[in-house]
């Protein structure tokens, strides 16, 4: 794995957009020729999308030749409820963006067979495959809604979530337990292990336990994202506060490789350069 | 990209570098119109993976919902209390006229007059939508002639009536009919106002208090009848009084339902001291309506003209009765009435433009498609600069007016 440790949350999260941007500009996407991304969703990413937002508007990166998948979605909440997360990537990151609606992938909660929903999803994915999947973690190590206990291996299905998930998620539904949902669909462990390449955004303090199971302990489905020490290209992209519950000498050894993974965003390109 | 058209083939136009009126505030969001009517770009991009055919860079400018004039008299010459051979005519004219001070649908407004006038004029006015000929006409203002003498303002003295006689009934026979009649200004302690407004009200005719002595009791009393308007508050009434608080009264009573009443002012720099809108505006921020009330030389150079049964003599920003100091309306557009009113009151952008197109929305009971940006709503607005200047038009999502 590749651990990228920047000072601080803005900075972790403009490394992360300039790797994106990178990969997807060195891609060099066309109509018989898609990158396909899988995105996040929760408060880590949002200064990412910010900055790729940014990107777009300057006219160094275009979405028009990417697809995106989306990790998950409630069940049973409305499309349009402003906690959805269809209602979170529409505001946050495509109505900025020049992506066809078309290429907008996310699992829909409110489908009449959920398991139906959930397997075409899991199709789709296998179908076109996933060049570069963006994701966070939760502070129980899960990654997307891979609660603890999920399937190393597990596929695009339907979850319930555990109770301390629901509490926490009561502040987005005005503290009223009744109304947060209870279920969701989510890709897997397995989904996200199939992807060519991943990325983990980690930051913050409340994550850092989190990290040190993650990758500093063995590959254990209580703490499902250490799944991808098993997988050939993860980048964990993070903040120092992240690192916290780290061995200095962990942190240390990466820090030094910064040169190294700085290769990766410097230079940085741009759609402009390739306009020929 | 050409938009994916599932759903309809009409084109789809987004409006970018722009600042919305929304949820009483600007947010810094485009503006998505189809077919005439505001779309919800959401809905478009999940439900029918559409997007915009067209793309208008604002430059920066403020979109607000157009303004809603709910009290004209008229103006270009154009008198619309004056029984003339090309009724319609007159009112277009102002219609088209008025595009340009931002005004997307308007009440023209009927004076004091003579039953043998709204006789020939009433059926001359529909309600009609707007567009490229001129703004949209929500219905009538007959401001009279049920008012108080005492009040009278401009009003001619001869032509005032009563329905002490025949109620309600007095009142159709001097109309002749409320087809096409939006709103109706009276004087609540006339005898039987109550079954009157009661009348009114259940047609669905917007009543408002004005030109009239009535003592807080008595307008309340109206509120309870169903009137929820008060014309020109300040104007052609009694003063507050801190033992008797008269109309103005109504601005904070608490003996009135929660569909409160809302007020119209004339925010032209004359006909109210800038003190007196701060104080209504605070007492009642979200009820306070812009109006002119422009009579028919507003647009005209200075001078002597006709208005209803009377002339008028306009000296700078000044219209007076000919011959006295009587205000008799003003002449200052609704684009100069959002700005001044802006200045005077202190009060936000947000909250100025409210009072030109939201408030006079749901006072007509129209809000739900005129006086937004909501999705849904008609596509009816302006392009503002930061200053509050006009420098588009649009009614139903075609420009009808540029700068």
């Amino acid at each position: 794995m590749r651990l990228v440790i920047l000072d601080e949350y803005n900075l972790a999260s403009e490394w992360a957009a300039k790797y994106i941007r990178n990969r997807i500009v060195q891609f060099m996407p066309g109509p018989d020729k898609f990158f396909t991304l899988g995105l996040p969703t929760g408060s880590t990413p949002l200064g990412c999308y910010k900055k790729l937002i940014e990107y777009h508007t300057s006219g160094d990166i275009s979405f028009k030749y990417v697809k995106t998948f989306n990790m998950d979605e409630y069940v049973g909440l409305p499309r349009d409820h402003p906690e959805s997360y269809h209602s979170y990537m529409w505001n946050n990151f495509f109505k900025h963006i020049d992506i066809d609606p078309a290429n907008a992938h996310i699992l829909d909660g409110n489908a009449p067979d959920l398991q139906k929903e959930c397997e075409a999803f899991e199709q789709k994915l296998r179908s076109w495959g996933i060049d570069l999947f963006v994701g966070g973690i939760g502070p129980d190590g899960h990654i997307a809604f891979n609660e603890p206990g999920s399937s190393l291996v597990s596929r695009t299905r339907v979850k319930t979530l555990a109770k301390d998930t629901i509490v926490a998620n009561a502040r987005f539904f005005g503290n009223d337990l009744s109304k947060v949902p209870t279920m969701t669909l989510t890709v897997g462990v397995g989904t996200v292990m199939d992807a060519r390449e991943v990325m983990i955004l980690i930051t913050g303090a409340h994550k850092a336990f989190a990290l040190y199971k993650a990758i500093e302990e063995g590959v254990n489905h209580m703490w499902t994202v250490s799944a991808f020490q098993q997988h050939p290209r993860t980048i964990f992209v993070c903040d120092e506060d992240a690192t916290l519950e780290l061995r200095v000498k962990t942190v240390k050894y990466f820090k030094g490789l910064m040169h190294v993974h700085n290769k990766l965003v410097d230079p940085l390109h741009s759609m402009k350069d390739y306009k020929n | 990209m050409p938009s994916n058209k599932s759903v309809s083939d009409a084109p789809i136009t987004q409006f970018i570098n722009c600042r919305i009126l929304k949820e009483q505030e600007l947010q810094s969001e485009d503006l998505w119109v189809r077919e005439g009517t505001i779309l919800n770009p959401e809905r478009l991009f999940f439900d029918e993976k559409g997007y915009a055919d067209t793309q208008i860079d604002c430059q920066g400018s403020i979109i607000a919902p157009g303004f809603i004039d709910v009290q004209i008299n008229g103006g270009y010459g154009i008198d619309f209390s004056l029984a003339t051979d090309n009724v319609k005519g007159g009112v277009s004219l102002v219609a088209k006229k008025i595009l340009a001070h931002g005004v997307t649908s308007f009440c023209p407004t009927l004076v004091t007059s003579p039953p043998y006038i709204y006789h020939k004029v009433l059926p001359g006015i529909s309600v009609q939508n707007g567009g490229a000929e001129g703004a949209g006409i929500l219905g009538v203002h007959l401001e009279g002639p049920f008012i108080s003498q005492e009040k009278k303002g401009a009003h001619p003295e001869q032509c005032l009536r009563s329905f002490q006689t025949g109620g309600f009934q007095d009142l159709l026979d001097t109309y002749g009919s409320l087809d096409n009649v939006a709103l109706v200004t009276l004087a609540p302690e006339l005898p039987r106002s109550q079954e009157v407004i009661r009348e009114l009200a259940c047609r669905g005719v917007t009543v408002s208090l004005g030109h009239s002595v009535s003592n807080l009791s008595q307008a309340e009393e109206a509120v309870q009848q169903g009137a929820t308007f008060i014309t020109h508050l300040f104007n052609a009434m009694l003063p507050f009084h801190h033992r008797d608080p008269g109309i103005v009264g109504l601005l904070t009573s608490d003996q009135l339902p929660r569909t409160l009443c809302t007020h119209g002012m004339i925010a032209d720099g004359i006909h109210t001291n800038p003190a007196a809108l701060r104080i209504a505006h605070r007492a009642h921020p979200t009820g306070l309506v812009l109006v002119t009330d422009a009579i028919p030389a507003m647009g005209l150079p200075p001078g002597r003209h006709t208005l209803g049964q009377q002339v008028i003599e306009i000296q700078g920003l000044n219209a007076y009765v000919a011959g006295t100091k009587t205000l008799c309306g003003s002449i200052a557009t609704m684009d100069m009435c959002v700005r001044h009113f802006l200045q005077a009151s202190g009060c936000t952008v947000e909250a100025a433009l409210e009072a030109a197109s939201l408030h006079p929305a749901q006072l007509l009971g129209v809000s739900d498609r005129k006086g937004t940006l909501n999705y849904g709503s008609d596509a009816d607005f302006v392009f503002l600069d930061d200053s509050l200047n006009v420098r588009a038009t649009y009614i139903a999502g075609e420009q009808v007016w540029k700068k």
